[in-house]
């Protein structure tokens, strides 16, 4: 067994690039989590597909932050259109999803068998975010990565009492005077950036899941979003460093489902074992008297 | 032997058929993103069915993958049920898991198995003709047609055998209730429907177009009519037309064929979206012109009648100066006084305009009806 890859310079990088990316997840989770907008993220990162192709086609570039944009407007373009969809029609949010999710992403197959018609071997890259492939991160994506999630994180900071109000109580928050709209707008907007993030180290097809499982596992220890927030963040980092190095340490792997199934992981064992609300506490004591912890 | 085309439209349009049916009441029940997730965990029990029986042909590999589609359902239910997370993300930890296990199993390639990953995202359509049946030496066709036929033909017996319990379970569970439907009798129908459905398209088509067969031919079907059968009916025809006219646009650009057939649905729910005759956004906006017109008629003749007889008649009655009174555009003005001319609510006598018998009838009406003030018209 070698261990020797844990002092690897490039093990590190991409150890780095993923505990940001999953800290990120489950920050902006969290505040999906309590909006119930859970399966918004789903919707969101299969929308980014499209958007990924379409930027390497029109530009025939391979650098992540203009394949990152590309992934971002189209996953903006894609949020938009459940929320048009939902108000202006009878479709509910349910189908809505479900539409945008499977168009968007059938729109993106389309292009990439366009993509890999390309007589260049540039598009060989661009598979690699369906389920994501961390160990691909050059120095300079990382750069990128951290540099978008500290602004994430500070946007976050700046606007914490806010965010806090629109997560619990967006009634109460316009009635405060707060912009709802624009601090939803923004809010939406920090979500996209931590998909599209996402996208490179977990890919397409579960990146929704860095979003909603650390959130869900924080949501089982604590009330409080300070807490809660932290946790999550910590969570998802945890999923994705444990990710990428079980998928380097097996080979073969994409690291898309192994840092998804970490994070799986995580939320399972915290709604079993957590404090109060863990579920194998319920299981113990007979009766039906069983202590339910608030939902959410 | 037919074609290799035509054997590959004739499968996916069966595929696209059977999935439309299900996806109705998925859809009524607001559960579409269930047949979501179903359509992701099968995989898990496909490649574990597999590791137990190591024969890719096995019918078990798809008896296991129902029963995932199943336990998936049960298992979001449930976990709903213990109030530790919402409806929306029990949904979102319970598949991405199952889907992930499955990933990782084929990805180690399991045993011998060589399954592609794109195969599972994108199914294998265009080898659908190289899979055939055959019976005592007889070529029955591609194994496709017939696995999705009978899909079809089960799902059409089902429907039919409780039309009336889904019927008024999708528009009135608590009615339903009261009569003495089971209620979980038939959510469990719906999901084994559900899942075997799934199950035998995912074979075919792969995920995503799974997805967007249960979910889009539905929703456009919803935004064309109202009743269920219609529904059921369209919702067919509409997946019929997502799988043919999908592998028109395929073969012509030499695109992905499942690729293709989600777009195509999605250009037919944007085209139903923007022009259905009733819930369509153009003729909602038609609609909400309409009845500003027919308001501004009402306001008209009560705008008439209030100075009739009095001295500023001349003034505030006058076409000329009418738009000025009233804070309109002098073109809509125009246009609600012709409108107003035409159902003989008044009639012009040189600038001026008169309140016919009829007119005043109206406004007596609208005043009567509203205490006085004139709000919504009469629809």
């Amino acid at each position: 067994m070698g261990f020797v890859f844990l002092m690897d310079p490039t093990f590190r990088l991409v150890a780095t690039g993923s505990a940001l990316i999953g800290a990120v997840g489950g920050v902006l989770g969290t505040f999906a989590l309590l909006r119930r907008q859970s399966l918004l993220g789903d919707a969101m990162s299969h929308a980014a597909l499209p958007g990924i192709v379409l930027a390497f086609l029109l530009t025939g570039s391979r650098d992540l932050p203009l394949l990152l944009v590309g992934a971002s407007l189209s996953a903006w373009l894609g949020a938009l259109l459940v929320v048009l969809i939902t108000h202006r029609s009878r479709i509910r949010p349910d189908a809505a999803l479900g539409l945008v999710l499977s168009v968007f992403f059938g729109i993106g197959m389309a292009l990439l068998t366009v993509a890999q018609r390309r007589p260049t071997a540039a598009q060989a890259g661009l598979e690699r975010f369906l389920f994501g492939q961390a160990a691909l991160m050059l120095p300079q994506d990382v750069e990128w990565i951290a540099r978008t999630a500290a602004l994430i994180f500070l946007l976050i900071f700046l606007f914490w009492k806010e965010f806090k109000v629109l997560a619990f109580d967006p009634a109460f928050a316009a009635a405060m005077g707060l912009p709802v709209m624009a601090l939803d707008i923004l809010l939406t907007t920090l979500t996209v950036l931590a998909i599209a993030l996402g996208l490179q180290a977990v890919g397409v097809v579960l990146t929704s899941a860095v979003l909603v499982a650390p959130a869900a596992a924080a949501r089982q220890w604590t009330n409080r979003l300070e807490r809660m927030v932290v946790l999550a963040g910590g969570f998802g980092a945890l999923a994705g460093v444990l990710g990428t190095l079980l998928s380097t340490w097996i080979g073969r792997l994409p690291t898309g489902p192994v840092i998804a199934l970490c994070a799986s992981g995580i939320a399972l064992f915290s709604l079993l074992f957590a404090p109060r609300r863990g579920l194998a506490w319920t299981v113990k004591s007979p009766g039906g008297k069983r202590r339910a912890g608030p939902s959410g | 032997m037919l074609a290799p085309q035509v054997e590959i439209m004739l499968v996916a349009a069966l595929a696209g058929a059977a999935c439309a049916l299900p996806g109705v009441f998925l859809f009524l029940r607001r559960m579409s993103l269930v047949g979501d997730a179903i359509s992701h965990a099968i995989l898990f029990g496909i490649v574990a069915a597999f590791l137990i029986v190591r024969d890719l042909r096995s019918p078990w590999l798809m008896i296991g993958a129902a029963g995932t589609g199943v336990l998936t359902a049960v298992a979001v239910d449930a976990l709903r049920r213990t109030g530790r997370v919402k409806e929306d993300a029990a949904l979102g930890l319970v598949f991405p898991a199952l889907f992930s296990l499955g990933v990782v199993g084929i990805a180690r390639g399991v045993g011998n198995i060589h399954l592609d990953l794109d195969a599972v995202l994108l199914g294998e359509l265009a080898f659908a003709p190289f899979d055939r049946l055959t019976w005592g030496g007889w070529d029955l066709g591609p194994r496709g047609a017939w696995v999705m036929g009978g899909l079809l033909l089960l799902n059409l017996v089902l429907i039919l055998a409780f039309y009336k319990e889904f019927m008024l379970s999708a528009f009135d569970p608590d009615l339903a209730t009261i009569f003495g439907f089971q209620p979980a009798v038939l959510h469990n129908v719906l999901m084994g429907m559900t899942a075997l459905t799934v199950v035998a398209a995912f074979d075919v088509v792969g995920v995503v177009l799974v997805v967007a067969m249960l979910v889009v031919p539905a929703a456009t079907a919803a935004l064309l009519t109202d009743r269920l059968a219609p529904m059921l009916g369209l919702s067919v025809l509409l997946g019929l037309l997502m799988a043919l006219g999908g592998y028109g646009l395929a073969y012509a650009l030499d695109l992905s064929i499942a690729g293709s057939m989600a777009t195509v649905g999605g250009i037919l729910f944007a085209l139903a979206f923007l022009g259905a005759p009733a819930h369509g956004l153009i003729a909602q906006a038609r609609q909400a012109a309409r009845q500003r017109e027919r308001l501004a008629q009402q306001m008209l003749v009560i705008h008439l009648l209030s100075h009739e007889g009095t001295e500023a008649e001349r003034e505030e009655n006058c076409i000329r100066t009418l738009p000025a009174h009233l804070r309109w555009d002098p073109a809509f003005a125009e246009r609600v006084i012709v409108r107003a001319e035409r159902a003989g609510w008044v009639v012009r006598e040189g600038d001026l305009l008169r309140v016919t018998e009829a007119g005043r009838q109206a406004a007596q009406e609208i005043l009567g009806a509203n205490g006085g003030a004139p709000s919504h018209p009469p629809s």
